[in-house]
């Protein structure tokens, strides 16, 4: 058995960036190792944006194209904020995996392909009527034939694993070919490898030998004459991690408890993609977060009502069919003013939709979605690290405002990772509260009130008097209530003034925003406007172009509702609006009809992120006229 | 009788009466509701629960019964329809040293809010449910609940609801509610001694008052809980003792191994077969048993307690109550790989 070298005897090129596909079937493993391709990479120094691809399915048949799992991982020694448009390398672990990813490869990507799973009952699954190895459907593509599957097999049995279990190694294969042809560190990964299999000696050695079998297969096939260095890129001096969105917004959750001073309760019933936050959070004891598995969305948003009643920093995360059931209680805590953090992890819809993939299509449920006036402010997340920051953004306003809140994030943002420069905690925000302790209403007699909807006169929030407090006793509910007293009232011209004073409250928020992301040529025709995860490829494109020489600005929107209060001015100011969405189109009519600007929409809902190049296009068609042809 | 929670043995628990527990707000039940006598004997018990007013707090779903929070001079929610023991399961685990009481109807606790009720008895959460059964529609004026008899003729049944009546009790029971008990609006003393009962009672305790709603259902319960009719009709569960009710306690129940239990004449059993009753039988099934005679509230219907069992409370696991602040915040961060740029 070989054991693998750090170095190469090969020559090596510096390239600036590279966008690595790994494709499989769901049982092999590709999520693994993709996001063990991207540690290694973080420890390199590198930049990188990721965006696993994978089924709803846990495991479909095995073979076929609706079993194909994907993780793509972009990295650069510059800036980057996307995972890359096409891939330049692919593995395809099998046939169907090879069909199912070749569109979204360039034309002369290199091609890793497992020949071992080649034979004809694989290819008939993956719906291959001749093998593509052998015909010139390939041609173009730079194709390294590998047999990693008796390869793995060969080396694995020998320290006594059988045959079957020995095949399950092959993606660490994998991984060890790919740690050669990019340079990376073999000992990061073996490392990895002997403290997640530590609890079963063979499978962790079954790994690091198939690792070292890759690795030692990159050194000596003729097929690869050449290994690449992707440099570290040029980031700011700072402590760094890895992190995905869904694992940053839950830290995020947790540091706004910490900065509250307060307990928190999370309510939530477990769906994809928002699930890992309930995991991440439950792992914590010592945060004082207390996390309740409900037993519907309906259980989890209203137990967290109850919870915020009490005096604990409430929250409740899902996706967008149980935001749908927590409706009607997002309008009781808008009744009720008490501070509430409702997250959405965005997945394909309607309905059970597209559970694994991303669309940003419930905007206009965040903003619309509730029976009566109830307006609520809505938070988008732009990257993965940023959910950190938008968590305690959404808890400071819920806070402040006693409102529930809406943070947006998506299937996209919750499970790609990218490196994050880990803040400094002293610079957090505090957000402690100060519960009321005493009556705040006078009568004619100097007798004391305890009035639960006087308001505060900035921010018109309302006393939070939680129970337990002496004096203070009141009963709130979902009736529309007299102003101040918060006594039932039915009467017309007070419905009228509680309604105008839960939209003024909202809308007061603005004054506090700091103005939004507006950069690129501000003085350009054209104009991009983005909220949420099209942020990276936005600003990829508009980077793309003006480095060529196109005018183009980007506004991005962190805060929807309300908009930040220089907007209008800045949609006035270009020409030509475009607004991109994952959707068919809900902020753009939102500007429309709030700014009666020309904002044009530019859409798509394939449950995948936009490419950088389709935005270049409708940037170079509004400029040019047409998509100034590329590609 | 299980043991009280700490609160209640405090010794600077200020007296209280009545009209200490009664807000200022006008009641707005219609004149002869049940839900009226319902109120007061809470409000009469309560000076008896050794428990201050801030630190109870009473949850209502919608519907006439679940108006109640609005005239208890405590802490309260209204809710929304059906959702009160969720709201009522976030206040308990967010403050455990709170007293937490639900008020519901049939329609709010067994129709749209039967999920939540189920969910909160199963995991014994920390509150009092009094499920106040009008088998009937109120608020919304008089449709059939899911209390409501078969060939029940209301608004919406004209032809008579096709629709199997629930019973409150086995319901519970079937979630394994460690207290379920059943008490009536005719009767003061034992709705107060009910209600602290199970107020006492650590975890969930599940409470089904009949009630009657004068306007939508009048009489339901009159030939059970008329004064007149209540000696044949009531069926007195006393822990401890055979069970026997009627004049001259010529009636009795036992175990039938094919029916549950039934009714007999103590004349026509020795008294061994006399059906003792124990609240603390770790099994349901006897209970259960009990929660099925009468189930058309036409026949001898037990009251009292059917069962109270200890088990241990819901979210009584510690989660730390002390933010550690930011430096906890800093260790997360840095939990895991990092590495440093200079
Ligand atoms: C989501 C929702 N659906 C329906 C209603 C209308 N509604 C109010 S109370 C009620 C039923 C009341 O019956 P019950 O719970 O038995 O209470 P009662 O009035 O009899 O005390 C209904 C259907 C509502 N308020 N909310
Ligand atoms: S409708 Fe029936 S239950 Fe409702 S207040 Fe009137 S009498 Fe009582
Ligand atoms: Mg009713």
């Amino acid at each position: 058995m070989s054991t693998a070298k750090s170095s190469s005897v090969k020559p090596s090129e510096e390239i600036e960036n590279v966008v690595i596909r790994l494709a499989g079937d769901s049982g092999d493993g590709m999520q693994l190792t993709g996001n063990q391709f991207t540690a290694v990479s973080a420890l390199a120094g590198n930049d990188l944006a990721t965006l696993p691809d994978f089924p709803a399915e846990i495991r479909a048949p095995a073979g076929t194209m609706a079993g194909v799992s994907a993780f793509q991982v972009h990295i650069s020694s510059e800036d980057i904020s996307h995972p890359g448009d096409k891939a330049d390398v692919l593995v395809a672990m099998n046939p169907a995996a090879l069909r199912s990813e070749l569109s979204k490869v360039h034309s002369d990507a290199t091609l890793i392909i497992n020949t071992d799973e080649f034979g004809e009952r694989e290819l008939e699954k993956a719906g291959y009527d001749s093998n593509p190895l052998d015909d010139d459907s390939l041609e173009g593509y730079y194709v390294i034939d590998v047999p990693m599957t008796s390869l793995t097999v060969t080396a694995v049995k020998e320290l006594g694993a059988k045959r079957r279990d020995a095949e399950r190694s092959k993606n660490f294969f994998a991984l060890g070919l790919l740690c050669w042809m990019y340079s990376r560190n073999p000992d990061d990964v073996k490392d990895w490898i002997d403290e997640r299999f530590a609890s079963d000696d063979l499978i962790r050695r079954s790994n690091v030998t198939a690792f070292d079998v890759g690795h030692a297969f990159g050194e000596t096939t003729e097929q690869i004459s050449i290994t690449h260095v992707v440099e570290s890129a040029d980031h700011p001096p700072g402590t760094y991690r890895n992190v995905n969105g869904n694992t940053a917004l839950a830290w995020g959750m947790i540091a706004a408890t910490q900065l509250s001073g307060l307990q928190s309760f999370l309510g939530s019933y477990p769906i994809t993609p928002a699930s890992d936050i309930l995991h991440e959070l439950s792992k914590h004891p010592a945060a004082a977060f207390r996390t309740f598995q409900a037993e519907d969305e309906i259980a989890a948003v209203t137990s967290a009502i109850g919870a915020s009643f009490a005096g604990d920093l409430a929250w409740t995360t899902t996706s967008g069919p149980g935001m749908a059931l927590k409706g009607e209680a997002m309008g009781l805590a808008v009744s009720l003013e008490l501070p509430l953090v409702i997250v959405n992890i965005q997945r394909g819809g309607p309905s059970t939709g597209l559970p694994t993939k991303t669309e940003q299509s419930d905007l206009f449920q965040a903003m619309y979605g509730r029976h009566g006036e109830s307006p609520m402010p809505v938070i988008a997340a732009r990257r993965p690290a940023d959910c950190f920051e938008c968590a305690i953004e959404a808890a400071q306003v819920a806070l402040r405002y006693r409102t529930p809140v809406i943070l947006l994030s998506d299937g996209y943002l919750g499970n790609s990772s990218e490196p994050w420069r880990i803040p400094d905690v002293d610079d957090l925000p505090d957000l402690s509260v100060e519960f009321a302790t005493e009556s705040n209403h006078e009568n004619p007699d100097g007798s004391m009130d305890f009035w639960p909807y006087l308001r505060d006169e900035a921010t018109l929030a309302r006393p939070w008097a939680i129970p337990g407090t002496p004096g203070l006793e009141h009963r709130i509910g979902g009736i529309e209530k007299q102003d101040g007293t918060g006594d039932i009232s039915y009467d017309a011209v007070n419905h009228q003034l509680m309604t105008d004073l839960r939209a003024e409250k909202i809308a007061r928020i603005a004054d506090d925003l700091p103005p939004p992301e507006y950069t690129g040529d501000l003085d350009a025709e054209v104009l991009l406007v983005g909220w949420g995860s099209t942020w990276g490829t936005i600003a990829s494109a508009v980077e793309r172009l003006r480095k060529e020489g196109i005018l183009v600005a980007h506004l991005h929107l962190r805060y929807i509702n309300p908009l930040p209060k220089e907007v209008g001015e800045i949609l006035r100011s270009h020409r030509s609006v475009i607004v991109p969405e994952l959707n068919m189109g809900q902020l753009s009519r939102m500007l429309r009809a709030e700014f009666l600007v020309d904002a044009q929409p530019l859409n798509k809902v394939a449950g995948l992120p936009f490419t950088v190049g389709e935005i270049e296009a409708a940037v170079r068609k509004a400029v040019h006229g047409d998509d100034g042809g590329s590609k | 009788m299980t043991t009280t929670e700490t609160t209640t043995t405090a010794v600077d628990i200020p007296t209280t009466k009545r009209a200490d527990w009664q807000s200022d707000q006008e009641v707005r039940w219609c004149p002869g509701c049940g839900d009226y006598s319902i109120l007061s004997a809470m409000q009469f018990a309560l000076p008896e629960m050794g428990i201050r007013r801030e630190d109870t707090v009473v949850v209502g779903g919608i519907g006439c019964a679940a108006r109640f929070p609005y005239y208890m001079n405590t802490y309260g929610i209204h809710g929304i329809h059906g959702r009160a023991p969720a709201i009522a399961t976030g206040v308990a685990l967010a403050n455990p040293d709170l007293s937490v009481f639900v008020v519901g109807g049939d329609g709010d606790l067994l129709s749209i809010g039967g999920n939540h009720l189920l969910h909160a008895l199963r995991r014994n959460i920390n509150m009092t449910i009094l499920l106040v059964n009008n088998r009937i529609y109120g608020l919304t004026k008089g449709q059939y609940s899911p209390t409501s008899e078969q060939g029940k003729v209301t608004k919406s049944s004209p032809r008579g609801s096709e629709d199997s009546p629930l019973l409150p009790l086995s319901i519970a029971l079937g979630a394994d509610a460690t207290f379920v008990a059943r008490t009536h609006d005719m009767d003061r003393q034992h709705m107060m001694e009910v209600f602290k009962r199970a107020h006492a009672h650590p975890g969930a305790a599940f409470v089904e008052v009949l009630q009657n709603c004068n306007v939508f259902n009048n009489h339901a319960y009159e030939s059970i809980t008329a004064k007149a009719n209540r000696e044949g009709m009531i069926i007195p569960l006393r822990q401890g003792e055979p069970i026997r009710f009627g004049p001259d306690d010529s009636l009795g129940v036992v175990l039938d191994p094919r029916h549950g239990a039934v009714v007999v004449n103590t004349a026509d059993v020795s008294e061994d077969e006399l059906l003792v009753h124990n609240e603390a039988r770790d099994h349901p099934s006897v209970a259960f048993a009990l929660s099925r005679l009468s189930p058309n509230m036409d026949e001898p219907t037990p009251m009292g307690v059917f069962r109270a069992v200890d088990r241990p409370v819901y979210g009584r696991n510690p989660v730390e109550t002390e933010p550690p602040g930011r430096q906890l915040i800093s260790d997360l961060l840095h939990s895991g790989t990092t590495w440093e740029v200079d």
